[in-house]
């Protein structure tokens, strides 16, 4: 078995009373979806705050290729090769689709320290910025503000800005959100080829994604792990279906 | 240095810090109810002092002069709010702070324009002026004392105001979900008139009673203004607990320090250069005091999220 | 509608054409304005930075304004008194040369925007707004109490200070002089905008949570940003008190702060000649509406009322017709 590029071991959160995070263990490893899936409020925002550095644990460590990153913030987990997208965009919204992709190639080149060149001459993060919005499919609305996007052309720019840092690991918080049938089965497809440049840490709702995806699933329930496994796994547990798949499958 | 002159410049202090705290409540209450920066509330302090002038100088009567400052500073506060403020709750901060700088420079301007650039003066009535005698034999100006008896009869009211009245349920409602008051069926848009123009009374009767024992002139609300800030910043904005602590804390320092800091440093320099150096620094102690707060605490004492 | 790129070329002949004009009608006083607009317009420029591109909105610019004006006021009444200069242990002699006065003004003012960023943005909202005024109420009053540069009475300069290979005392040599270093510094916020360090500073104001997440530092990225603001704001108050040949703590006011404010409203936020513009129509203004009343403020308050209620972009956005960023 390969070592995983992401992992949390004993991961541990709580706000007062509520045990948001109970010991989570998991790991992403090479090639693989890795979807997290649960109920509203069973903690999955929390989990990846963690892991991608807006919150601190209680108790517990993340890793990203064997190095613990649990005392990095947000930015230097970014250059440790983390890859995120966000459940509500947080994009620039009033700068264009390519300005929001050059921001990534900034991050990834190291040149935000530049400020007489301008970015429109630099070959290097065009080519990487228009990289990435052609595989997202978006290169004929690069000059269009982000608020002029529609929703689903706003989840594919978050996904073309995570691209642009080439990560290690992806993780993306519920990518098909309000994205439509259509929508949703062209990122679906865009997903799956993915994960060979890198795995997927997914968090998704759509349960027809996640089972078309994922090669993993975990079961998030109150801040716990319940259940683990390969698809036919989570499909098969009773325990999966009692705590959650019941109301939804 | 006696005791009896600290004492006293504690006292001072004192006063100096409930005058501030009725601008801060003010403050304090319409940022935390609406979320409005009002930089034109020194304004209103202004025109509770023209208004208690104007008044004591046509009757003689103080009280009534106090009356007029309460309702002419209340009155200006809802003409404002239903003009200007109500279309600024939802503006991002920079608009607010533009567009109440814009209505200080109609205020002023507009009242040099009424009462000429002169100062106006305010008296002291008979009944309130002269010295006491406190216990321990030290003479006070009796018009002080009541100032801070005004002061922390303020605070009470304010606090019984907001903690066992209806209006004060609706404004904690208010401070936290509009859309619920609004579903409770309060008239929101009167409520925060009604707000607005509690927090102006407030500033115009400080305007009034410092008036009394300073000029009242165009600009003197500025200065003040700026200390409410400091003040209701350093208590952390939308809370009247922290506006009185830090009201206090600001009077103190700022009158302490001008006392005691020049004498601190003669401990170890010169007179000249401990006068000099004392004194600089003690006209800078509050902003001090605010950064410090701030660095430490960034939403201030009792502040909540920023 | 006119392209804003049009408008600004009608700014900078409108800046060549009125000193040509005033030197042919003999019209001095008209290039003092001139010079006064450029200089405002340069402070403004820097502010707009800080503000206009990065969404902070610092009530407290005046400090630079002051830092420069002192540093030039220090140097040249130390050099017209012929006497020395103590700077803890160093000593040395005052100076009349503007290279050296604006080298100070800058450096000093970097130094202390990066302690005031440092400081300040460990806060947010409304706590910047008013940490950064504390700032500038702290040097405000310093300045006043501090009688060794004439405490609240100021401080005059007799000569205006000395440029190598001009001079000065003609009044359009030294409005050249000003408006050379209002090209340069509006040359360096148009690189500045459009180049990696503008894209990250642009998107750290617009969601600071992105800029993160692409492995930027949002703090780092306005820490900067705010000193080359208040290095720019700094060498404006330079040259403010050689126009004017005086200094005092006025400089540092926190009316001074609001007025650097609201002239990039005038002009519009965080558009390229947003801050020129608004220097020329507010020096405009208050020479216009000031020589026909004595109260041209409440119609300042007016028109700076109906921009912040109904002209969302200033001048530069109603001609335009597109809206500016938001801070």
């Amino acid at each position: 078995m390969s070592e995983p590029v992401l992992a949390t071991h004993e991961l541990k959160k709580s706000f007062g009373a509520l045990v948001a995070t109970d010991n989570v263990s998991i790991d992403l490893r090479p090639g693989e979806i890795h979807a997290v899936i649960g109920p509203n409020g069973a903690g999955k925002s929390t989990l990846i705050g963690q892991i991608c550095g807006a919150l601190a644990p209680d108790a517990g460590r993340v890793e990203i290729m064997g190095r613990d990153v649990t005392r990095f913030d947000t930015a230097a987990r970014a250059r440790e090769g983390l890859g995120r997208t966000f459940q509500i965009s947080a994009l620039a919204m009033e700068d264009t689709a390519l300005e929001n992709v050059l921001l990534g190639a900034i991050g990834q080149t190291g040149r935000a320290r530049r400020f007489w060149s301008p970015v429109a001459r630099d070959a290097d993060l065009q080519t990487c910025a228009m990289g990435a919005l052609e595989r997202v499919g978006l290169a004929e609305s690069k000059d269009t503000r982000c608020a002029d996007l529609s929703h689903g052309q706003r989840r594919q720019l978050e996904v073309a800005v995570a691209l642009t840092l080439s990560p290690k690991a992806f993780v993306m918080d519920e990518p098909m959100a309000g994205l439509g049938l259509d929508g949703s089965k062209t990122m679906t497809s865009f997903l799956d080829g993915l994960r060979s440049e890198a795995p997927i840490l997914l968090v998704e709702h759509d349960m027809d994604a996640v089972f078309a995806l994922a090669d993993r699933i975990s079961v998030l329930v109150y801040g716990r792990i319940i259940a683990s496994g390969t698809v036919d796994d989570i499909r098969a547990s009773k325990e999966v279906r009692d705590a959650y798949l019941g109301e939804s499958v | 240095m006696s005791v009896i002159l600290i004492i006293e410049q504690v006292l001072n202090g004192l006063q100096f810090g409930v005058m501030l705290f009725l601008m801060a409540a003010g403050l304090t209450l319409i940022f935390g109810v609406m979320g409005l920066i009002n930089l034109a509330h020194g304004s209103l302090y202004m025109v509770g002092a023209f208004a208690a002038a104007w008044v004591a100088g046509l009757t003689g009567s103080f009280v009534l002069a106090l009356g007029a400052a309460l309702a002419a500073a209340a009155a200006a506060g809802a003409l404002i709010e239903m003009l200007v403020i109500r279309r600024l709750y939802k503006a991002a901060h920079l608009d607010q702070v533009l567009a109440t700088f814009a209505l200080i420079l109609i205020f002023s301007e507009g009242t040099r324009w009424v009462f000429g650039s002169f100062p106006l003066f305010l008296d002291v009535p008979a009944y309130l002026s002269g010295p006491i005698t406190l216990p321990g034999g030290i003479q006070y100006p009796f018009y002080r004392l009541v100032l801070i008896g005004i002061g922390v009869a303020v605070a009470l009211a304010l606090w019984w105001l907001t903690a066992r009245t209806r209006l004060g349920i609706q404004i904690r409602a208010g401070e936290n979900d509009r859309e619920m008051i609004a579903a409770l069926g309060v008239d929101i848009s009167r409520l925060y008139t009604l707000v607005f123009a509690l927090g102006a009374a407030l500033a115009g009767l400080a305007g009034a009673l410092v008036g009394a024992i300073q000029s009242v002139q165009v600009g003197m609300g500025e200065p003040v203004l700026i200390l409410a800030f400091v003040v209701i910043v350093i208590g952390g904005i939308g809370s009247i607990r922290g506006a009185f602590i830090g009201a206090l804390l600001v009077g103190l320092t700022d009158t302490l320090g001008g006392i005691f800091l020049p004498e601190l440093f003669k401990l170890f320099m010169g007179t000249g250069a401990a006068t000099q150096t004392g004194s600089a620094l003690a006209s800078m102690a509050v902003y001090i005091l605010m950064s410090i707060v701030l660095i430490w605490r960034p939403a201030g004492l009792f502040g909540g999220q920023s | 509608m006119i392209p804003e790129r049009i408008l600004n070329l009608v700014v900078i002949l409108g800046f060549i054409a009125v000193p040509i004009w005033a030197v042919f009608a003999d019209e001095i006083f008209t290039l003092t304005l001139v010079t006064k607009a450029m200089i405002l317009g340069l402070a403004a420029v820097g502010l707009n930075i800080a503000l206009g591109i990065g969404g902070m909105v610092s009530f407290g610019h005046a400090v630079f304004f002051g830092i420069g004006g002192y540093a030039m006021g220090i140097l040249a009444h130390h050099a017209q008194t012929f006497t020395p200069l103590s700077v803890g242990p160093i000593t040395m002699a005052g100076t009349k040369s503007m290279p050296v006065i604006w080298i100070t003004a800058m450096l000093v003012s970097a130094a202390v925007a990066w302690v005031i960023a440092r400081l300040s943005l460990r806060t947010t909202g409304v706590y910047f707004i008013m940490i950064t005024l504390a700032f500038g109420q702290m040097f405000y009053y310093f300045t006043i109490s501090w009688g060794t540069y004439g405490g609240e009475d100021g401080l005059p300069i007799y000569v205006r200070n000395s440029f190598p290979g001009l001079n000065t005392l003609v009044p359009l040599q030294y409005l050249m002089l000003c408006g050379a270093a209002l090209g340069l510094a509006l040359l360096l916020q148009w690189r500045l905008r459009a180049s990696p360090f503008g894209l990250a500073l642009n998107a750290a104001r617009q969601s600071p949570a992105r800029a993160e997440t692409v492995g930027l530092d949002p703090m780092r990225i306005k820490l900067w940003a705010f000193v080359i603001s208040g290095t720019i704001t700094g060498l404006a108050g330079a040259l403010f008190a050689d126009l004017n040949r005086f200094v005092s703590p006025t400089m540092f006011s926190w009316q001074l702060s609001g007025e650097l404010i609201i002239l990039i409203i005038i002009g519009g936020v965080g558009r390229l000649f947003g801050p020129v513009i608004g220097a020329a129509v507010f020096v405009t203004l208050e020479h216009w509406l000031g020589g026909l009343t004595d109260f041209w403020h409440v119609w300042l308050g007016v028109i700076l009322l109906f921009i912040v209620l109904f002209g969302r972009g200033g001048i530069i956005g109603f001609l335009t017709g597109k809206e500016g960023p938001h801070v």
